[in-house]
């Protein structure tokens, strides 16, 4: 078995590879892209977790299963924002996003 | 505990025969495994090309293959010559990398299922406990090969192609799922090795046949068979997806796309036929083999059967009956069957599936389970009926 | 790295994490939407690939089906909604380097203060076997278990269905 650290490096370095593209992508959808690689490096924490320290307890586990449910929503509500968004400004960069009102 | 697949019996195989050190057997028997594994199905469609061929000329009033070799057994093999000396085409401003890719992949996946499958007593490559999920997650990654072809194509045609395809595995899914779901709920684990044991004396088709029905249809669509062939309808699409493809890439998306047919039939054989199971396997486990090939081929051409006799529906009425039908089917069905399986435990009559009782034992669940699937029947017929009634009603009042 | 066995676990943990890492890199790092989510596939194959090391098969599966699916379907908006822009002339915002400094900056924290108390420690998982796909199920359902957060998720999907039906209607009685 590879020890824990080397699962929680990657998860990090997964984690930081989402937040660079959250911060610096134009588009709407690359975006979304990031957001699910950060959810999913923290699954990898939960899962890594419950294998080495409560083998037993299915909390781990069980969490992970949360955090998919709640991508699959996010995914859906946030594929619908940014239908409608396109379908007002015609774009989904989000620089030219940018009217507090319709 | 013990496990019982394809590699651990070559290797036993080799070590105790051949006199390999443990290290050795174990490897070479894990590569032969996977060989093996990989192998048997593209073997069993290269004939199945030509049974099915022969088969739809049958069913069409027409001859079939029939000049090369004896009845024309080797048109397989000119074929593939044909394939593969045809021109490499790429299209011009085609996406290479996943042009190049989705054939393989399609073929990929089709494999990845067999893993799982056991063919019979010890012979499967692993027994997963998630098997019946491992299945709708591994053939899922199908019908993602079919939207990356139509897309790197850079042909409307193909798009199209793909678009309708992302339609009908997120729609067509859902029933199947539900469909798997009630021998999961039967026995209470996805092992696809534990299903199949469990129908040593009754088959699951007999204690659940809306299940077996909707899965048959649901899976009818998800492979694209006709009339669910919508991604590469002729007369719409000229040929869907595959249509900028030549040469041994189109090759291997047909392949792909037979040994996915294939599947449904052992599919459908393993999860509500019996498998393996059949009369004297107790005591010439390799008699097996022989049953679960007999099985899923007589499933294959009740689904060839379908195919060459139905016209093709329009994309619309395609999903119509999906959401309309089979997803409300398959879930009241999955619900009654959880409360008659609680009726049964309450009334005494449950037998624990997982021991393989005898069919006497069985036989009151049943009865009680068929009862139930009856009256989903009526109810679904009495539903069609009255929504006819209405139609016509409608129809004669705006005349 | 000393003390880290090469076998077979070791091989499959690298080959996770160049599908991974690569994956999400080729996420981040590509001018073609399209190539970006088949990036972001293989990055989630990965994902899954650890879970089959760390015993949660369950998980890998619901992985693998729920994603594939979705990124499907996420293939098909990046498709139709960017018409022509396959070819992003400007990928990133102005403020790019304030973005990789500030990720770069997160990943020393987290490798600092997270990581390193338990950097290079090789203790082994313990030999209890760990629970299986049975026990997760009870675990949700059961009373004392998770079977609220259960019901609660299940909520949430309606509720994000609903949501994204709503919003993503044509507004049909606009003229009306």
């Amino acid at each position: 078995m590879m020890p824990l650290w080397c699962y929680l490096v990657v998860a990090s370095a997964l984690f930081a590879i989402g937040t660079f593209g959250v911060l610096t992508r134009r588009n709407a959808i690359v975006i979304l892209m990031s957001v699910e690689l950060m959810l999913n490096s923290a699954n990898i924490n939960l899962v890594a977790f419950w294998r080495y320290h409560t083998p037993l307890d299915m909390a781990g586990q069980v969490f992970a299963a949360f955090v998919i449910v709640v991508a699959a929503a996010e995914a859906a509500v946030g594929l619908a924002i940014i239908i409608a968004v396109y379908r007002h400004y015609r774009s989904i960069v989000v620089e030219e996003v940018d009217a507090l009102r319709g | 505990m013990e496990r019982r697949d394809i590699v651990t019996a070559l290797e036993s195989l080799l070590r105790d025969t051949l006199g390999f050190g443990s290290e050795l057997s174990l490897f070479i028997a894990t590569i032969l495994g996977v060989v093996i594994i990989a192998t048997v199905p593209l073997l069993v469609i290269i004939g199945l090309i030509w049974g099915d061929r022969k088969f739809g000329s049958r069913v069409q009033d027409r001859l079939g293959p029939n000049r090369v070799g004896p009845f024309g057994l080797l048109q397989s093999f000119a074929d593939l010559g044909k394939l593969l000396t045809k021109e490499d085409i790429t299209p011009a401003n085609a996406d290479r990398l996943i042009y190049n890719v989705a054939p393989v992949l399609s073929v990929a996946s089709v494999i990845l299922v067999w893993a799982v499958i056991p063919m019979a007593p010890n012979v499967v490559g692993v027994d997963l406990e998630t098997g019946v999920l491992y299945i709708i997650a591994v053939a899922s990654l199908g019908t993602l090969a079919v939207v990356m072809g139509g897309w790197a194509s850079n042909n409307k045609y193909a798009l199209l192609g793909g678009f309708r395809a992302v339609a009908a595995l997120v729609s067509y899914e859902i029933p199947m799922v539900m469909a798997l779901l009630v021998p999961v709920l039967f026995l209470g684990t996805g092992s696809l090795v534990e299903i199949v044991e469990a129908q040593a004396n009754m088959w699951f088709v007999a204690l659940s046949p809306i299940a077996a029905l909707t899965f048959f249809l649901a899976s009818q669509a998800e492979v694209g068979r006709p009339p669910f062939d919508l991604i590469e309808a002729e007369s719409e699409l000229t040929a869907g997806y595959n249509v900028e493809y030549s040469g041994m890439k189109f090759g291997m998306f047909m392949a792909g796309e037979y040994a996915h047919w294939l599947t449904q039939g052992v599919l459908l054989a393993v999860l509500f036929f019996g498998g393996w199971n059949g009369p004297f396997v107790d005591r010439w486990p390799w008699l097996g083999i022989f049953y679960f090939f007999i099985k899923s081929l007589i499933l294959f051409f009740a689904s060839d059967l379908v195919r060459f006799t139905i016209p093709r529906l329009r994309i619309d009425q395609m999903m119509h009956f999906n959401w309309q039908w089979l997803v409300p089917l398959s879930i009241v069905n999955l619900l009654v069957t959880a409360l008659l399986l609680k009726i049964i435990q309450e009334l005494g009559f449950a037998v624990d599936l997982a021991n393989s009782p005898g069919f006497v034992d069985t036989l009151p669940m049943t009865i009680i389970m068929l009862a139930g699937n009856a009256l989903q029947v009526a109810v679904v017929l009495s539903i069609i009926r009255f929504r006819g009634k209405r139609q016509r009603l409608m129809a004669a009042a705006g005349n | 790295m000393a003390g880290i066995e090469i076998t077979p676990h070791t091989f499959f943990f690298l080959l996770s994490t160049i599908l991974t890492l690569g994956g999400a890199i080729g996420v981040v790092n590509n001018r073609n939407l399209v190539r970006g989510s088949i990036w972001l596939i293989v990055s989630l194959f990965g994902v899954a690939g650890y879970f089959v090391l760390l015993h949660a098969p369950f998980l890998a599966a619901v992985q693998v089906l729920v994603y594939i699916g979705a990124i499907g379907i996420l293939i098909t908006f990046a498709v139709m909604l960017t018409r022509g822009m396959t070819q992003l002339q400007r990928r990133f915002s102005s403020l790019w380097w304030l973005g990789a400094s500030a990720s770069l900056l997160l990943f020393i924290v987290l490798l600092f203060t997270v990581i390193e108390p338990i950097w290079g420690d090789l203790s082994a998982v313990p030999d209890a076997p760990p629970g299986s796909t049975t026990d997760l199920g009870i675990a949700l359902v059961s009373g004392d278990g998770f079977v609220l957060p259960f019901e609660v998720a299940a909520v949430l999907l309606t509720a994000a269905m609903i949501g994204a039906i709503v919003l993503a209607r044509e507004a049909r009685n606009a003229d009306e």
